[in-house]
């Protein structure tokens, strides 16, 4: 399960409204109350969520792809059947989260056809391809863990459907960051060109992780409103630092090399990490990461080979119908 | 096209014998047992459940959040319906 920072949000909407049922609503949010579906709630409260909750349904959705890539190649079993039960996880993971942002009054078809039509984000991270094995380990270390460092803090968000499906996300979250780390932990320990190979792995993927954590603290402007509405607790610096001084020590025991030889421990031992690199990330947000247009293309053939699916089920659906009111009239 | 709406169920899941059933989350199904087998997927990969109850959200009647006080203030004022409102000498003991 993934998220970033997607949740900016819009202060423009709140001037229409009841300034009482505002100050009320934020009263709530101060008491550390959780806000419930049929509760009032601001526009822009309702908006950010939609998307920020959305955005992490899709990154759920799409980030089975990059996965899906290698169930059929994994070197063993034992290793094939654990991919196969956490790509399928993912999908649940996004099945709970549309769940949850369909509370909010959109229905999970029109989110989902946002995001087939390009409108909607997903996790920057997903628009990398996975050239080798070693990324599948690379993948559930460093990018799950990511994630549940994003979204533990989730579990105590404001909006009560949000945080009981961030708690259930993380409690199967834990087994994805494990299983990755074991598969790093086999190829360090296997021959040296198994060792490079993650070496390898960990050297593509080490920054764009460092961007899941979205942009730094001066530059989003948006996490003011998030903040104070408790959506957000923590500010992106502080998460992905928290994420750097929790991973060196894990490479280290991996003998591999973080790829920044500019990084040092710092006297509060904090790990001082150089400078990310933006623009990257807001290329790839903006399209034009190496498999955007892949992903998107591979989930609207799965949307599209599927309707007949759907489409059936519900002639289905309705042929019951039918007979059995045929039934009771007689 | 835009894709057609799916009716929503709301999944009930008994952990283990003894307790109740506990609402646990919602998913989109077109009938019964599409999403009984759908709630099996989405909420029991970890062995959290023995009974599943599924049911159409819209067969449900909720209270209006909005309309709480005139429905739950009655029972805040009459005190004396706990235990701890009556007095009973320490002498007497547990009770």
């Amino acid at each position: 399960m993934y998220t970033q920072a997607l949740n900016s949000s819009e202060g423009e909407d709140r001037n229409v409204e009841d300034a009482a049922r505002a100050a009320q609503f934020q009263a709530r949010i101060d008491a550390e109350e959780r806000i419930e579906p049929n509760d009032w709630m601001p526009a822009a409260y309702r908006k950010t969520l939609t998307r920020q909750i959305s955005q992490h349904a899709h990154s759920e959705i799409v980030g089975m792809l990059p996965e899906g890539n290698w169930i059929t190649r994994a070197p063993s079993l034992r290793r094939k059947a654990a991919l196969l039960a956490k790509v399928q996880d993912e999908c649940g993971h996004g099945l709970y989260l549309y769940a949850a942002a369909e509370t909010l009054g959109t229905s999970r078809e029109e989110l989902v056809d946002l995001m087939l039509a390009g409108k909607a984000k997903y996790s920057s991270i997903f628009n990398y391809p996975t050239l080798t094995w070693a990324d599948i380990g690379t993948i559930g270390w460093l990018v799950d863990g990511a994630a549940i460092m994003n979204q533990i803090p989730l579990c105590r968000c404001s909006y009560g459907p949000y945080a009981r499906a961030m708690i259930r996300v993380c409690k199967e979250e834990s087994f994805h960051q494990r299983q990755g780390f074991e598969i790093m932990l086999t190829l360090c320990r296997g021959t040296d060109e198994q060792k490079a190979m993650a070496q390898d792995a960990l050297n593509r993927w080490w920054w764009p992780v460092l961007m899941m954590f979205g942009p730094p603290d001066q530059a989003s402007q948006h996490s003011d409103t998030s903040t104070k509405w408790k959506i957000k607790r923590f500010s992106n610096d502080e998460l992905r630092q928290k994420f750097v001084d929790a991973t060196v020590p894990q490479a280290q025991y991996l003998g591999l090399t973080i790829p920044d030889p500019g990084m040092k421990q710092n006297e509060a031992g904090n790990w001082e990490y150089s400078a990310i690199d933006w623009e990257e990330f807001k290329q790839v947000l903006a399209g034009n990461g190496p498999c955007n247009r892949d992903r998107l293309a591979a989930r609207r053939k799965a949307h599209e080979d599927g309707a007949w699916v759907r489409e059936a089920a519900m002639a289905y659906a309705e042929k019951r119908r039918q007979r059995s009111a045929l039934q009771a009239a007689e | 096209m835009a894709t057609p709406n799916i009716p929503l169920w709301e999944v009930f899941i008994r952990s283990r014998n003894g307790l109740a059933h506990k609402h646990v989350g919602s998913l989109h199904s077109t009938d019964a047992t599409l999403a009984l087998q759908a709630a099996r997927d989405i909420y029991t990969r970890r062995g959290e459940g023995l009974s599943i109850w599924v049911v159409p959200s819209s067969a449900i009647t909720a209270s209006d959040p909005s309309e709480k006080g005139m429905m739950f203030e009655p029972a805040e004022s009459k005190i004396y319906r706990h235990p701890t409102f009556y007095d009973v000498p320490d002498e007497v003991g547990h009770m």
